[in-house]
């Protein structure tokens, strides 16, 4: 039992009538990597909260090294040193790398500043990380906080670390540096923990696995001894045919033309920069790139929701720039757009189908008065349609499952026989039978002659759905490409490439 | 340790039992400071239903007092359902009342009464709306605070009516008092079934409120920017017109309840005419969950309350401000039992806690 870092009994957690585990079982052996694998809201983040000390189980008990431990903070947990980094990073951006680490952490007597980039620097050349203790937090790229945040909790003594989803804001250069760190660590004799729903690395860099499903832990396995089909039949609790279909869709002319495009945020830099490009009748054209690449400010400049400050855009020939969402819609411009955040825009939560449906109906009715009629009918059809799980159609959207909320915004989208169909991570937080869905309504869209802008984050998924993919980087267009002639590192090249030789450049003329 | 947690969605019957035991524990509260004053609860609860609908007059008295209560919530209710927060209902009453007067004390008296009461009737909605037109531009303009820009114009308005009424307004024939002129006959609301016909405003500002959030298209605007900004832009919404065009709707009704109450109770303007209902209405609002055929119960109610409230003052010697102690204790339970709708609280031991003494 020497070798036993934690090991969870029983662990069972509720939230109201939802079960987020239930009778888990978990044991994660030192110098391992044990990948925490499953769906989303399969309860794996649950799991790992309670470990660290922010969950506090219903029942079931807890051991780290042997001793049943109770925690009631995450102070608890790091003292018995558990450390973890959660998927959005808890920095202050205008302190350094060394402010960052110390925060929070009482004094060490007569502990001095350069003591403390000495302890630094030691810890990083331990586990090959790579850090400037006196950067600052806001000069770093996405896998430096990372590696900053795993600096943290090395320094408070945690030789069990949880990896929260840290490859999903990494690009694929950034995921490897990120795994020959884990393996390290691993090497070390640190037991790690990694949290993901991505397949492919769960092969790559775990040694077991652990496959939870509903709340329910299905199995811990070597990984060696399985593979990707397995996992997912683990995952899902059935087979799944993991193949996306890509067919020529029927050529049709130019339907969105961006010239020249540059918008700028709130700060009055420019969040997209000289965005050219067309998007074709019956294709579906991806955009990859690192999270806050410009992407949202795309799409909402297309539909009208933010302002550009340079360029145009032409729909079918006519300019709709400085058009807002209402003039798009009152000149009968048909353009769906699925946005990022389904029910903080496209949808509002606490309403039911049919008033949903509505939201892009009332428009165009005569009178001051709604009718909900149709709105009622339609509403109907795109639930049988779609294959929407809902009571009725008088339940309010928030209540349904995240797949189904999204079949609702989809559903009433493709209603409007839309031209040009934008979508911003449209399967984000979906499980893999919704995403298939959402796949394969968008190919019948794109079968249609509609043009499709697919905004993904998982490249794998991109490259097989996709006819083409431009690629952002900080606001600019690095690259469209044919998904068939590149591989996925050619796009994570571009997806970084460009703007660091430029930041470099930068750095020699200051 | 005590653990909050987060219940499941309760179905409507078990919300409407939480809320009734949340009024009779705050009645039996209520009651506790009663009876440490040295008085009776229950007679005194007896005496306010005695006080307010224990004869025909009473219950006219009582009706009386619901009639602009009624029309203000629902004035207050249309700014709520679009999470616009006016506070400024008191000085829309107030703007409408001078509205009206404005009219009634310049037009001679050989108008015919209906059309004078129409004119006055549509002074008072359009000053009304204009003291709300204010805020609603700078919301939609600048996005300044509305809860505390609207509560400022209630001082506003109220200070300027005060300065009418002993100012330039004054009645020269009053002797010195500050009063202004009492309303000729023609510009009075006449009665019809025993009160004044105010309260056939009353159903019908509920009434077209009724259709008006649920069927109309504006309505459904108004919902949408309430529950999310970024959807009805989404959507092509024109957000700042809505905002102006519901809170012209709020500050109107607000105006028209202040034309009732010079019109038909006081036959003139004072400064007093708002007498709180334009925050009491915020109160019924909301605890009529913004649905105007409940907000109109609950304000018949409240109604109760205040007229009941006076009734013990000279039945029992108690201060009638124990009718707004009630107000609020009802309040604060009812608030707080949102809190037990939305989580559960379970006691748990702290297992292998040292500092567990008992």
């Amino acid at each position: 039992m020497q070798n036993i870092a934690i090991q969870m009994e029983k662990i069972t957690k509720s939230f109201g009538a939802l079960k987020a585990n239930e009778d888990v079982d978990l044991t994660v052996r030192k110098g391992e990597v044990h990948a925490l694998l499953g769906e989303n809201g399969a309860g794996k983040s649950t799991l790992m909260n309670m470990l660290s000390g922010i969950y506090i189980p219903d029942s079931g008990s807890i051991f780290v090294e042997d001793q049943k431990v109770t925690f009631t903070s995450p102070r608890d947990s790091i003292g018995l040193g558990i450390g973890m980094i959660h998927q959005h990073f808890k920095l202050v951006d205008i302190l350094t790398a060394k402010e960052n680490v110390v925060m929070g952490q009482k004094a060490k007597k007569g502990s001095r500043d350069k003591d403390l980039s000495k302890e630094i620097r030691d810890l990083s050349d331990m586990y090959g990380l790579d850090i400037d203790p006196d950067k600052k937090v806001y000069r770093m790229s996405v896998g430096e906080k990372q590696t900053l945040e795993i600096i943290k909790v090395l320094y408070r003594g945690a030789h069990i670390l949880i990896l929260d989803e840290p490859t999903a804001v990494l690009t694929p250069q950034e995921i490897e540096k990120l795994f020959r760190i884990i393996r390290n660590m691993r090497d070390r004799g640190c037991a790690v923990v990694i949290i993901t729903h991505k397949l492919n690395e769960v092969m790559e860099i775990s040694d077991r696995v652990t496959v939870l499903r509903k709340g329910r832990a299905v199995a811990t396995v070597d990984t060696a001894d399985v593979n990707v089909g397995t996992l997912i039949e683990m995952m899902v609790g059935k087979k799944v045919d993991l193949a996306i279909k890509k067919e020529k869709g029927q050529e049709a002319g130019e339907l969105l033309t961006m010239d020249g495009v540059e918008v700028r945020d709130k700060d009055g830099k420019n969040a997209l920069e000289n965005i050219s490009f067309e998007l074709k009748g019956g294709e579906i054209l991806g955009v990859a790139g690192v999270a806050k690449s410009g992407q949202k400010e795309l799409c909402e400049c297309i539909a009208g929701l933010v302002k550009t400050s340079k360029g145009r855009i032409f729909f079918q020939g006519e300019n709709i720039v400085g058009k807002t969402p209402g003039d798009i819609i009152n000149l009968g411009i048909r353009m769906g757009f699925i946005p990022e955040d389904r029910l903080g825009m496209g949808l509002v939560g606490s309403m039911d189908i049919v008033h949903n449906i509505v939201l892009k109906d009332y428009k165009g009715q005569p009178g001051i008065f709604l009718k909900r009629g149709p709105c009622a009918r339609k509403a109907e059809k795109i639930v049988k349609a779609l294959d929407i799980m809902t009571p009725d159609i008088y339940t309010p959207v928030k209540k349904l499952s995240g797949g189904n909320i999204q079949k609702v915004l989809l559903g009433r989208e493709i209603d409007s026989d839309p031209k040009v169909l934008i979508t911003a991570y449209p399967v984000r937080g979906l499980d893999i039978g919704a995403s298939y869905k959402i796949y394969d309504l968008l190919n019948e869209q794109k079968q249609k002659g509609v043009g499709v802008l697919f905004i993904g984050e998982d490249l794998d998924v991109l490259m097989s759905l996709c006819d083409r993919i431009m690629v952002l980087c900080q606001g600019e267009i690095t690259g469209i490409v044919d998904p068939d002639q590149v591989t996925k590192e050619d796009i994570g090249l571009l997806m970084t490439g460009g703007p660091l030789e430029e930041e470099v450049e930068h750095d020699k003329n200051n | 340790m005590i653990k909050i947690t987060k219940k499941a969605a309760l179905p409507k019957k078990q919300e409407a039992v939480i809320q009734v035991i949340a009024i009779i524990l705050s009645l039996a509260c209520a009651g506790i400071v009663i009876l440490a004053m040295g008085y009776d609860p229950l007679e005194a609860y007896y005496r306010i239903v005695e006080g307010s609908v224990g004869s025909t007059m009473r219950i006219e008295q009582t009706i009386t007092k619901a009639i602009p209560l009624i029309i203000v919530s629902m004035g207050i209710l249309v700014a709520f359902k679009m999470k616009f927060w006016n506070i400024g209902g008191e000085g829309q009453i107030m703007m409408g009342a001078f509205g009206a007067a404005l009219v009634a004390l310049n037009f001679p008296d050989t108008l015919p009464a209906p059309i004078m009461i129409l004119c006055m009737m549509a002074a008072s909605i359009l000053c009304g709306a204009i003291w709300a037109f204010i805020p609603a531009f700078f919301k939609a303009r600048f996005g300044t605070n509305e809860t505390i820009f609207t509560l400022m114009l209630n001082y506003i308005a109220i200070k300027f009516v005060t300065y009418l009424q002993f100012g330039p307004w004054k009645d020269p024939n009053s002797g010195g008092f500050p009063k202004i002129e009492t309303f000729s006959q023609n510009a009075q609301l006449p009665d019809f079934l025993g009160t004044h016909s105010g309260w056939i405003v009353a159903i019908l500002s509920v009434a077209f409120l009724y259709v008006y959030i649920n069927y109309t298209k504006k309505g459904y605007e108004i919902s949408v920017v309430g529950e999310s900004l970024e959807t009805a832009r989404y959507a092509g919404m024109n957000i700042k017109a809505i905002i102006i065009s519901a809170m012209l709707v709020s500050g109107g009704l607000c105006g028209l309840a202040g034309m009732i109450q010079i019109s038909a109770v006081e036959r003139t303007l004072t400064y007093s005419i708002s007498a709180g209902y334009g925050f009491t209405a915020i109160i019924t609002a909301w605890l009529g969950r913004l649905s105007p055929p409940i907000v109109m119960i609950v304000c018949i109610l409240f109604a109760m309350l205040l007229q009941g409230g006076a009734y013990i003052q000279v039945a029992m010697s108690i201060p009638s401000s124990v009718a707004d102690m009630i107000q609020g204790v009802i309040l604060f339970f009812v608030l707080g039992s949102e809190f037990f709708m939305q989580y559960k609280i379970s006691f748990m031991k702290r297992p292998g806690s040292k500092k567990e003494v008992a």
